[in-house]
């Protein structure tokens, strides 16, 4: 009767099945383990920038990133440059070894981020302790132009309602707020520096913790709203921030390191091509990369065409 | 053999076995979020698999619908759910039920179309009626392919309730987003060989069960007698 030969099919061979299973897991885990010191080593795409004359854009895995770094490449093909785009690569643990091994030769960064990624410790909180900290920092071969006004950083922001009911305007002002509160961001908040541990040692003030880990996006957004958390990490320049009528709180003491956007830049950059960034540095502020980001969040634009805009706009080359 | 050396101290460490954020408390709310999910999935799916499989109705319907939910992304279903319901564990929760269903809703369907027509025409001749037949010959002799549903089930939602941690402090996935951000890769991939394990383990006991659910068929007993059926010596 076939129904039952599947039925006694379908569970004959159980025992050498779960010893195949268990033998193939474990060599995979061997491999796994075997395969390489730092499983993200490899090189992605490998090839360097080779021939001269090419100057390769990267950007990081982030569309306000990539928006910069469009800006970059066509400022720099603008002046017959020739520009290799290698946009959207990952987060800086990815693309900093391939910038420091010389296969990306312009980088839009954030010098905040960027010096605590060389220096952990550092102790510079201003805008221009940073950037001068950061000049010493970069690594033989690398070079940072200077820094544009525009920032975009780690910020504590509360609801509009929530800082009138409470009469907070900075952190500091959160000490005498006596509901508990929860902050909200990465799980990797938890502990940085300026997250919960900063909080308690710089301001006084106590706040458990919750992980949301979209960096900032619509779901940290929607927990500031619904109330179930109190503060939340958005970068500075996210439109989310104005759109949801959200208040970002002052940070007197530094908790946050001053975050400007500026061009990390390879040997392969002369003088020429540093001046032509330098040129779009000085032209970008604040505001107008949170205008560039809006563009791309609320009307759905290419970095490419976003940059050409404001190219356009700005007059530049 | 580094960074797989690192990871097994890191799960050795005793440091990293303490508090609420310790590997035994996150063991502990893996398996419940798990639990919970594929014991949703079960009541939604059981009884609806069962009907399937006893009318023989509606199978192209279910077949279609479970095939496309299985290709649902779940962490794109999370992502949705957590805009809709907020963070914590509700969305997850859904999501990883919405996951485990297509398994446990096969299993039940094949598990009891599988018995011979002979065996429940036979329960039905001696006059049992339709409910007997389901609760006391077709899901007895499909059981091993119905947990076998539950079974899969499981292992997909163990490996899955990672996830959680995207919106919510709660899981073994809390140690795998950390690692990552933080670059600590002995905490991410000793995050990731722990719910290999427990996936494993979990799949072990299920091998048992599913072993003892084909052994336990139910002898005919009193004044029920099934024909002996001669496909089966």
């Amino acid at each position: 009767m076939a129904p039952y030969r599947e039925d006694d099919m379908a569970h004959e061979p159980r025992t050498p099945r779960v010893a195949l299973a268990a033998v193939t897991t474990i060599v995979t885990l061997a491999l796994v383990g075997c395969s390489a010191d730092d499983p993200l080593a490899e090189t992605p795409g490998g090839e360097s920038s080779g021939a001269s004359g090419t100057s390769v854009v990267g950007s990081q895995d982030y569309y306000s990133n990539e928006i910069i770094a469009e800006i970059y490449a066509q400022a720099l093909e603008a002046n017959g440059f020739t520009v290799d785009r290698q946009m959207r690569i990952g987060q800086r643990e990815v693309y900093l070894p391939e910038i420091e091994a010389g296969s990306i030769d312009v980088f839009p960064e954030y010098t905040g981020n960027l010096l605590q990624y060389w220096e952990p410790d550092t102790q510079a909180r201003t805008s221009q302790d940073v950037y001068t900290a950061l000049t010493a920092a970069v690594p033989d071969g690398l070079r940072v132009l200077d820094q544009s006004a525009a920032t975009d950083q780690d910020s504590y922001n509360v609801t509009r309602a929530f800082a009138e009911e409470n009469d907070v305007a900075s952190l500091a002002d959160l000490s005498s707020v006596t509901v508990p509160l929860t902050l909200g961001g990465n799980s990797e908040l938890e502990s940085r520096p300026y997250g919960p541990p900063g909080l308690s040692s710089v301001y006084g003030v106590d706040v458990s913790f919750t992980p949301i880990e979209d960096s900032g996006g619509p779901l940290t957004v929607k927990a500031l709203l619904d109330g179930d958390v109190q503060l939340v990490n958005i970068f500075s320049a996210d439109p989310s921030i104005a759109k949801n009528d959200l208040m970002t709180l002052e940070d007197p003491e530094g908790l946050f390191l001053a975050s400007n956007v500026v061009p990390l830049v390879s040997e392969k950059i002369d003088d020429e091509a540093a001046e032509i960034l330098n040129t779009v540095s000085a032209a970008l502020t604040a505001d107008e990369l949170v205008d560039l980001n809006v563009r791309s969040v609320d009307e759905q634009l290419a970095a490419a065409t976003i940059a050409t805009d404001w190219l356009a706009e700005k007059n530049l080359f | 053999m580094n960074v797989f050396a690192d990871a097994l101290r890191w799960i050795v460490d005793p440091a990293h076995w303490v508090g609420s954020a310790g590997i035994d408390y996150r063991i502990v709310e893996h398996l419940a979020i798990s639990g919970l999910a594929v014991g949703l999935a079960t009541v939604v799916a059981l009884p609806v698999g069962v009907l399937v499989g006893h009318t023989r109705r509606g199978r192209a319907l279910v077949v279609g619908l479970t095939g496309a939910a299985r290709a649902l992304p779940t962490l794109g279903l999370l992502t949705l759910l957590g805009l809709a319901l907020g963070i914590g564990l509700r969305a997850p929760v859904i999501a990883l039920v919405v996951l485990a269903i297509p398994s446990v809703l096969a299993g039940a369907y094949a598990g009891v179309e599988s018995v011979s027509r002979m065996a429940v025409d036979a329960a039905r001749a001696v006059g049992m009626t339709e409910w007997q037949i389901v609760r006391r010959v077709e899901i007895p002799l499909g059981l091993p392919i119905i947990v076998g549903g539950v079974r899969a089930a499981v292992l997909q939602v163990v490996a899955t309730a990672t996830l959680a941690a995207y919106i919510a402090d709660a899981g073994l996935g809390r140690y795998l987003f950390e690692g990552l951000k933080t670059r600590d890769y002995a905490e991410m991939l000793g995050g990731s060989l722990l719910v290999a394990a427990l996936a494993l383990v979990l799949e072990g006991a299920f091998a048992l069960l599913q072993r003892a659910s084909s052994t336990a068929t139910p002898r005919p007993g009193g004044t029920l007698r099934l024909l002996p059926d001669p496909g089966r010596q």
